[in-house]
């Protein structure tokens, strides 16, 4: 059996950094390794569908409390690579480590999202038959077994927790709405929040900004920038105001691997990803 | 709220899954089964016109079985969204247990006289099959009853969602597998009694199973459970543990991404519903007189989810509804237009698809709104009329 079977099995295990040894040798339970300051290694990611290379040796780092964008024309493989990290698609070769110990490719995605890594999807996902407050309250970093949502009941500091991530989002006058009736914006800013309540050290945002108005984006640029030190953002974005907003280090992806990075200006200065953007 | 929510004692926790209405109604219910039934069919001389006859004890009773499968069945498909077509087979199973209990109670006074069940004496076996061991324990069946379905449930329902089967797909699966099961208990080498099932019984607990007042205890115990069915059930629907569970419904990869694993709380819900369903086979068995393979057959677990469909899915309290409506319909139709019954059955499953997705309990809440609004309505012209 393999050691992830027995982490799926042990589900009602508390202690679950136990039977992790063979998975990646973390040094405290529950504590990301990041003694060489790198929070995401990927190396050498290739990953096929039937016959078609999404990722073709894709390899990129993420130091850790960086604010990493990522662009990149249509089917790059932005969408795929945050597959990869997330757990959903397994790649065919190459390795994926949170930190220094995690090896992603060997865990599923709870066990990835339980690790510290959050995602929020290119269309807003959020529980739209449940109300706002409801979406903060599910999403909360606990105990996610079943036993203890059966049991669980709302104490003061989660209730605290989610008041203040309600205002963070501006959703305050809203925590009572199902998450469905809000608008694309607002859904997004909830998505986002859900994000927040999970306390991950990496977040991955698949085009957070889509369908908000100028003014939402650019609250969302400057809750990125506040939340980069603390946390390490990675933003797939069409947009470039608004990764020019956000300032960090542009990546460029072009049919499945790395082309370019560096600062903004840096990378809109190379021929090559000139190339790829206005077509030969 | 108290300072210490986590501290609430279950018990507690559990009567306050029902608002102060729930519990008049089930408090009105419970007196009307447990009471007046008894008082209306033992102490009342049968030609008294509140007299309650043993057609409708049977008939009643028999339908608040019927209604906890319905609730079973809405907990796993109106909040888990996971639609069984196979929950015939966990009902069935719960009564074939009961079953072999019911069966030695007969003791000797069978056709042949044997200790033996009537059917093994005529395929001509000498001993009981191991798996009859204990059966003539009542407190060894009833544990029986409550693991031996949960157990093959969790086996299945483990590989099934580990797989990530869903939608149709797991419906078809659940098909196929209480089909087999229905060809399995048909031949008589299983030692279920083949396609006669099990019937004839004689006693249960040593009183006699046809006295008007066993019949009066099993129908008190039926209403009974379905109370604690469906407070259960509320309790489910409004923890957390609900929310995460109608969560999966509606975007299951995004509750993965947030830490939880699907695998466990569907299992966890698919699990305890066939739990219930065995529970309320194994209340119909002594009620009825007779289980065998036909109630595995497809058609019974597709009316279980035409119960719910008609009554109003995600509402629990449709369930109860629609098995009431539909078993009373079924019980007028079969012996007034016996040939007429599926047609009916059909009419009514596609009506309630295309003009009520939310069953009779949607109809009512909008016809209430509407009447709401049109008293509003009303006032408001009046207001505009006195200024």
């Amino acid at each position: 059996m393999k050691p992830v079977d027995l982490l799926l099995e042990n589900d009602e295990n508390p202690d679950w950094d136990s039977g992790t040894a063979e998975l990646g040798h973390m040094l405290k339970p529950g504590e990301l390794d990041l003694s060489h300051k790198v929070i995401l290694y990927l190396e050498d990611i290739t990953v096929s569908f039937d016959g078609f290379r999404a990722l073709n040796k894709l390899s990129l780092t993420i130091d850790a409390g960086e604010l990493r964008c990522i662009i990149g024309p249509n089917g790059a493989g932005k969408t795929t690579m945050m597959d990869v990290i997330t757990g959903k698609t397994r790649p065919d070769e190459g390795t994926v480590f949170f930190g220094q110990t995690l090896d992603l490719t060997r865990l599923t995605e709870p066990e990835i999202a339980h690790a510290g890594i959050g995602r929020k999807f290119q269309k807003p996902t959020i529980f739209e038959n449940h109300t706002v407050f409801e979406n903060l309250e599910l999403a909360m970093k606990t105990d996610k077994r079943v036993w203890r949502s059966l049991m669980a009941m709302l104490d003061s500091a989660a209730g605290d927790r989610i008041a203040e991530t309600l205002q963070l989002i501006r959703l305050g006058a809203q925590a009572d709405r199902l998450a469905g009736l809000l608008s694309h914006g607002q859904k997004q800013w909830l998505e986002i929040g859900m994000l927040l309540m999970q306390e991950p050290k990496l977040l991955l945002l698949d085009e957070p900004v889509a369908g908000m108005t100028d003014e939402e984006t650019e609250r969302t640029g400057e809750l990125f920038i506040s939340l980069a030190g603390k946390h390490s953002l990675v933003v797939v974005e069409h947009d470039m105001a608004f990764v020019k907003q956000l300032g960090g280090r542009v990546t460029v992806l072009h049919e499945g691997s790395v082309l370019a990075e560096g600062a903004l200006e840096e990378v809109q200065g190379d021929a090559r990803v000139i190339e790829v953007y206005l077509g030969r | 709220m108290s300072p210490s929510p986590a501290r609430t004692p279950f018990i507690v926790r559990l009567g306050r899954s029902f608002n102060a209405r729930s519990w008049q109604m089930a408090g009105l219910f419970a007196a009307f089964a447990l009471i007046a039934v008894p008082v209306m069919h033992l102490v009342l001389p049968p030609d008294h016109p509140l007299y309650l006859s043993t057609y409708f004890i049977t008939l009643t009773g028999k339908i608040l079985c019927y209604a906890i499968v319905a609730v079973a069945m809405d907990l796993i498909w109106g909040y888990g969204g996971i639609l069984s077509l196979g929950h015939g087979l966990f009902f069935a199973l719960g009564g074939y247990t009961f079953g072999m209990y019911l069966m030695r109670q007969i003791g000797r006074d069978g056709s042949y006289q044997s200790d033996l069940p009537d059917f093994m004496v005529f395929l001509d076996w000498k001993e009981l099959p191991w798996f009859w061991a204990g059966s003539d324990n009542f407190l060894w069946v009833v544990l029986l009853v409550l693991v031996v379905p949960a157990l093959i449930a969790f086996i299945f329902g483990y590989f099934a969602f580990r797989s990530r089967i869903k939608g149709v797909y797991f419906s078809i699966i659940t098909q196929a597998l209480t089909y087999a099961a229905m060809l399995l208990f048909f031949r008589n080498e299983t030692g279920f009694g083949g396609n006669n099932g099990f019937t004839d019984f004689k006693r249960i607990l040593g009183y006699s199973i046809t006295a008007p007042e066993t019949r009066v205890v099993l129908f008190g115990l039926s209403a009974l459970a379905l109370i604690g069915t469906l407070l259960l059930a509320r309790f489910l629907v409004t923890s957390k543990y609900g929310r995460i569970l109608t969560a999966i419904r509606d975007a299951e990869s995004r509750v993965m991404f947030i830490g939880y694993n699907p695998l466990w709380y569907k299992l966890f819900v698919w699990t305890l519903s066939a739990m219930l369903c065995a529970i309320a086979g194994a209340l119909y068995v002594p009620q009825v007189g007779i289980i065998n393979p036909s109630e595995m057959s497809v058609g019974t677990s597709i009316e279980i989810a035409i119960w719910v469909a008609v009554g109003g899915r995600g509402t629990l309290i449709g369930a109860v509804i629609g098995a009431f409506v539909v078993n009373l319909a079924k019980s007028w139709f079969t012996v007034s237009f016996p040939e007429y019954w599926l047609f009916f059955l059909g009419t009514l499953f596609i009506v309630a698809t295309l003009y009520l997705p939310q069953g009779i309990v949607g109809l009512w809440v909008k016809l209430r709104q509407r009447a709401r609004r049109g008293g509003d309505d009303l006032a408001a012209e009046a207001k505009g009329a006195s200024a």
